[in-house]
């Protein structure tokens, strides 16, 4: 669609990247572009806009629409400007006689075969063709089309044959074939920008047809995967958001970040009044590019869902009915049972969980909450349950906890390592960018117990699938060490510049040990010996090697090891430092990156700075006017065991859901239900809700300004399009909580947040609003050293000075198979779903996946007498759960997969307690479990739903 | 796994600190493993540990025994 709203202007042709200058002459001007731009995009460079329908910037020109063309002094016809490229000291003319006359011909040809309901149809006023026919003069059409593929019925009353009817299947968008021009704009956008290659054109000259795959398909039962790149592309109403057709065109926009996933795409917030009418990728955001996937583009109805709950509400027991109340009495309730219990059972007796899905402005706060006005360190997030082990592995390896790269920088990768991550599902839009660069020919490694939609695809396949057996991380990663070592494919000059030789050899050592090799290994991880050969040589030898991991990797009794080897990995082979390489976590929510910044582990303050270090005590005891309390406060896990116990007894949980997404639901609960001041703050009655005394409603991210920082460092804007539903953005409630508390917080902005962050944390030190805004965005370390921040990282020498080599020993999870529980059970996301499922259940995006199902293999579903679609009953030594069942090879025998996206499913009362040892991030990737036929829920699932049904009932208000 | 004995769940923590520690020169595993308990583990854990430290260290690795002389002892009062 053309963007009508602000100045974002289409180019026509994607940028050229050449160093090397071309200047030549348009329409008189003289214009200097890089070698390989075409002429309509350097037309536009000065103002020029050269008519054109099958041309736009986000995909390569394609040449078919003849609307574009130009002449050139010295060459013969008219040549598509969009797929001639400029060349030195040429004469081009974009408007003659004879330019005029052809134009106006091609449109009266487009035209013949269009329907003229524009006053009428969704595109009006949003819609190319009717500019086009406006640029070039049209005011007749000569040709009575008596063929068309507009009219349902001839003049007789028969059916056209030629007619499709709309496909409305997708829930977000429709597809009209009687507005298609053909200009292949969308089915190029699914190949180029997505790379789904769900569209084509079928048929040939009059009969060609967009379709969605083979004829039999739709929209919906067809590969796409409904990521708007089509609908972005359309010049029509072909391709239309339904919600476009439902409320109109929009007036204004506003730049935002997508609350989903760590990709942090930038959208434009497309609104008339206050309601919004759609979400559409920021061609300047420098995360996505321009690209968007089904959640971001599409599943935002959840902030408007009638389930959300805008009024406060308290209770005096868990048993009760809730009360609505007004904000007042909601405060003061609160900070009375808080008190009360600091005053009972002293100030380490109650906490707070900060929120991954709250901008750094909110989470800070609520850090803050317990630093300074509970005062002790009793704050947790829930990077605890996802990316804790790569903040430590990557701490004492690299000296800091982040990724190393910027997305832009798998452009240039020649070789990427996807390692316990499967981007396709959990992280879209940087999939499409990463399909992008193999399509190109770089070579993927892909290191995961099934075979998943990352493995292989249109146009791409791994080069090494090391289908390892779940658990076995620690040895694969090892192994791969082992080949690199021995074989000697290390890249000694980097070791011995970047990194610690002395250690080094000793890790060399006690790596090359036949205990790690491929061969020695192979019984453990199931990965034949020659695969992690292949695998580790082209990694070592390939050229650029970039990793990307996931939760895979971290969310194991030894994810921090993984950590660590996977950074051994990158130093052995030098693979750091430079474009194109490095060591990328793939975070799981919007703001994980921010929440852990922000000092939400209750060992250290903003900053990733150890609680235990008096002068950065003394920064904020300053800034705040408090003792900070020099020991570790409680992990998420301790909070409940202290709960049990009777030592914790409060807790603040701001936008987390951890009934549902922490492990062993039962000990949560009994942890909750222990707990006598319980305060959740969310935009529903979540399943932690159901054990909750106090329910403050949350805004969405559309109703609130600050900040969110993606997997990249970058720290991009969050911008109020609407005001609060409820009345306050979360940052105001939180301060509204500690000011019931005693504290004296003041803060009309979050911009002044931020300013207090700046203040007291050295690599947010040059972070200001003014600079994201004039910027874009800015990737933190942001200060003196690096005042427009920094893209890559450990650029001349690692944050903490050498790099470090850390042994790696294997030691294998105690969770294993045995005679009752003899397949182990792994867990994932699916595309259109999204964490514990909150705001994507809430969604139409329920139309992919409405259950968590159980993928078993052919051979153990045949062994169990377990059919497609059956009920099974999978049971672990935790509990047990029941789903149904569905039979694939992606997994291999002994292996079960399932995700969790749905609260009937309970996939966590059946993971156990294991944890990482470095930072008790739960094993969910890794579960003896056991699978037979059953008719239906089971027991706990059904007391479960009991609860949660009575904890839900709001009383009438009198 | 079961927690039925008294801190089992914090033996099998401190015991799994200590696997990783032992692969490392032992001196620098010692270290390793006492200020990673130090870092790491609150105050209330850490009286867990000391108390079964005190009753001999039964259950536990010889390493993290061996770190006790290192590791934080906590203020008596909570």
């Amino acid at each position: 669609m053309k963007d009508f709203i602000i100045p974002d202007r289409d180019f026509g042709t994607p940028a050229a990247k050449s160093k090397q200058m071309v200047t030549l002459n348009i329409d008189g001007f003289d214009i200097t572009v890089p070698e390989g731009t075409s002429i309509m995009r350097a037309a536009a460079e000065i103002g020029i806009s050269v008519p054109k329908l099958c041309a736009t910037d986000s995909v390569d020109a394609f040449g078919s629409c003849r609307l574009c063309l130009v002449e050139i002094e010295g060459r013969n016809g008219t040549p598509a400007s969009c797929t001639t490229p400029v060349a030195p000291g040429i004469k081009v003319h974009t408007q003659t006689g004879k330019l005029k006359q052809l134009r106006r011909g091609v449109m009266e040809l487009y035209i013949s075969d269009h329907p003229l309901d524009c006053l009428t149809c969704s595109a009006n006023g949003d819609c190319e063709l009717q500019d086009m026919a406006g640029a070039v003069g049209l005011r007749d059409v000569r040709y009575e089309a008596i063929d068309t593929h507009f009219r349902a019925k001839d003049t007789s009353g028969i059916a056209n044959p030629n007619y499709i009817p709309r496909d409305d299947s997708n829930p977000y968008f429709s597809y009209d074939p009687q507005k298609c021009i053909v200009c292949s704009r969308c089915v190029r956008a699914c190949e180029e920008v997505q790379g789904t290659f769900a569209l084509t054109i079928e048929g040939r000259g009059f009969d060609s047809r967009v379709s969605f795959g083979m004829k039999s398909d739709n929209a919906l039962a067809s590969d796409c995967v409904s990521c708007g790149a089509c609908v972005q592309a359309c010049p029509t109403a072909t391709l239309q958001e339904k919600s476009v057709i439902d409320i109109g065109t929009p007036d204004r926009s506003i730049i935002t970040t997508c609350a989903y996933c760590g990709v942090g795409c930038s959208f434009k917030a497309e609104m008339r009044g206050d309601e919004l009418v759609r979400m559409t990728p920021y061609k300047h955001g420098k995360a996505n590019r321009g690209h968007s996937c089904v959640k971001g583009r599409f599943a935002y109805g959840y902030a408007s869902h009638q389930d959300r709950i805008l009024k406060p509400m308290i209770r005096d027991s868990i048993n009760d009915p809730w009360q609505e109340v007004s904000w007042d009495e909601a405060m003061t309730f609160a900070a009375n049972r808080m008190k009360g219990l600091i005053e009972k059972h002293g100030k380490k007796s109650v906490g707070v969980i900060t929120s991954s899905r709250c901008t750094n402005e909110e989470t800070y706060l609520v850090q803050k909450l317990t630093r300074a006005v509970f005062q002790n360190n009793n704050t947790d997030t829930c990077a605890r349950v996802c990316h804790s082990p790569t903040g430590y592995g990557l701490g004492q390896t690299y000296g800091t906890s982040a990724g190393t790269q910027d997305f832009d920088s798998v452009e240039e990768a020649d070789v990427i390592m996807v390692i316990g991550a499967n981007p396709h599902s959990g992280h879209p839009v940087f999939a499409s960018r990463m399909k992008k660069r193999l399509r190109k020919g770089a070579k993927l490694i892909v290191v995961d117990p099934r075979r998943t939609e990352s493995v292989e695809g249109p146009h791409y396949k791994a080069a090494h699938h090391l289908a390892l057996t779940p658990g076995t991380n620690v040895a694969v990663v090892s192994a791969l060490a082992h080949v690199i070592v021995t074989e000697k494919l290390y890249d000694e000059a980097f070791i011995r510049e970047r990194c610690d030789w002395d250690e080094f050899q000793d890790y060399a050592d006690f790596i090359s040990h036949p205990q790690h090799s491929p061969e020695a290994l192979q019984l453990v991880t199931g990965v034949p010996a020659e695969e992690i050969r292949g695998a580790a040589r082209l990694y070592a030898t390939g050229g650029n090697a970039a990793i990307y991991y996931g939760l895979g990797v971290t969310e194991h009794s030894q994810g921090s090891t993984t950590v660590i080897g996977i950074a051994n990995l990158a130093m052995l082979t030098g693979n750091i430092g430079r474009r194109g390489v490095g060591v990328n976590p793939l975070r799981g929510q919007n703001n994980v990156q921010g929440s852990c910044d922000m000092g939400s582990f209750p060992h250290e303050l903003p900053g990733y700075r150890h609680v235990k270090g008096p002068e950065v005590r003394a920064i904020f005891e300053k800034a705040w006017g408090v003792q900070i309390d020099p020991e570790p406060g409680l992990r998420i896990p301790n909070m409940l065991d202290a709960a049990v116990e009777g030592t914790f007894k409060g807790l603040y949980c701001q936008g987390e859901d951890i009934l549902q997404s922490d492990p062993d639901t039962k000990h949560v609960a009994a942890g909750l239900a222990a707990m006598e001041c319980v305060i959740v703050h969310d935009l529903f009655l979540n399943e932690t809700a159901n054990y909750a005394h106090v329910f403050f409603p949350g805004s969405s991210f559309l109703e609130k300004d600050g900040t969110f920082t993606n997997a990249e460092r970058r720290i991009n804007m969050v911008r109020k399009v609407m005001a609060p539903k409820q009345g306050y953005a979360d940052w105001e409630v939180t301060q509204m909580f500690a000011k019931a508390m005693g504290a004296d917080w003041n803060y009309t902005h979050p911009s002044q947040i931020m300013e207090e962050i700046a203040m007291t944390t050295p690599s947010f030190a040059g972070v200001t609003y003014e600079k994201i805004e004039t910027m874009g965005s800015v990737q933190w370390p942001c200060n003196d050293k690096a005042p427009e921040g920094t893209p890559l990282m450990h650029v001349d020498g690692f944050v903490r000075g050498k790099g470090r080599f850390i042994n790696t020993e294997y030691v294998a999870t105690d969770e294993k198979t045995g005679p009752r529980f003899p397949l182990l059970l792994t867990t994932g996301r699916i595309l259109s779903q999204y964490n514990v499922g909150a705001q994507t259940r809430r969604t139409p995006n329920v139309a992919w996946h409405d259950q968590d199902v159980l993928e078993i293999h052919p051979h153990d579903a045949e062994n169990r007498g377990i059919k497609e679609g059956s009920w099974v009953r999978l049971a672990s030594r935790s509990g047990e759960t029941t789903l149904r069942a569905t039979i694939t090879d992606k997994v291999n025998p002994g292996v079960v997969y399932t995700t969790f996206h749905h609260p009937d499913t309970q996939a966590n009362v059946i993971t156990t307690d294991f944890s990482d040892w470095a930072t008790n991030c739960p094993e969910y990737k890794v579960t003896a479990v056991q699978v037979a036929p059953s008719n239906g829920p089971s027991e706990w699932q059904q007391e479960y739903n009991a609860q949660a049904t009575l904890s839900r009932r709001i009383a009438a208000a009198e | 796994m079961s927690h039925d004995a008294p801190h089992a769940k914090l033996i099998y923590m401190a015991n799994q600190i200590a696997k990783f520690m032992e692969s490392k020169p032992h001196d620098q595993g010692l270290e390793g493993l006492a200020s990673h308990i130090n870092d790491f583990w609150e105050p209330r854990m850490r009286r867990h540990l000391f108390e079964v430290l005190d009753a001999g260290g039964n259950g536990l690795r010889p390493l993290v025994v061996e770190a006790a002389t290192k590791i934080r002892r906590p203020a008596e009062a909570a």
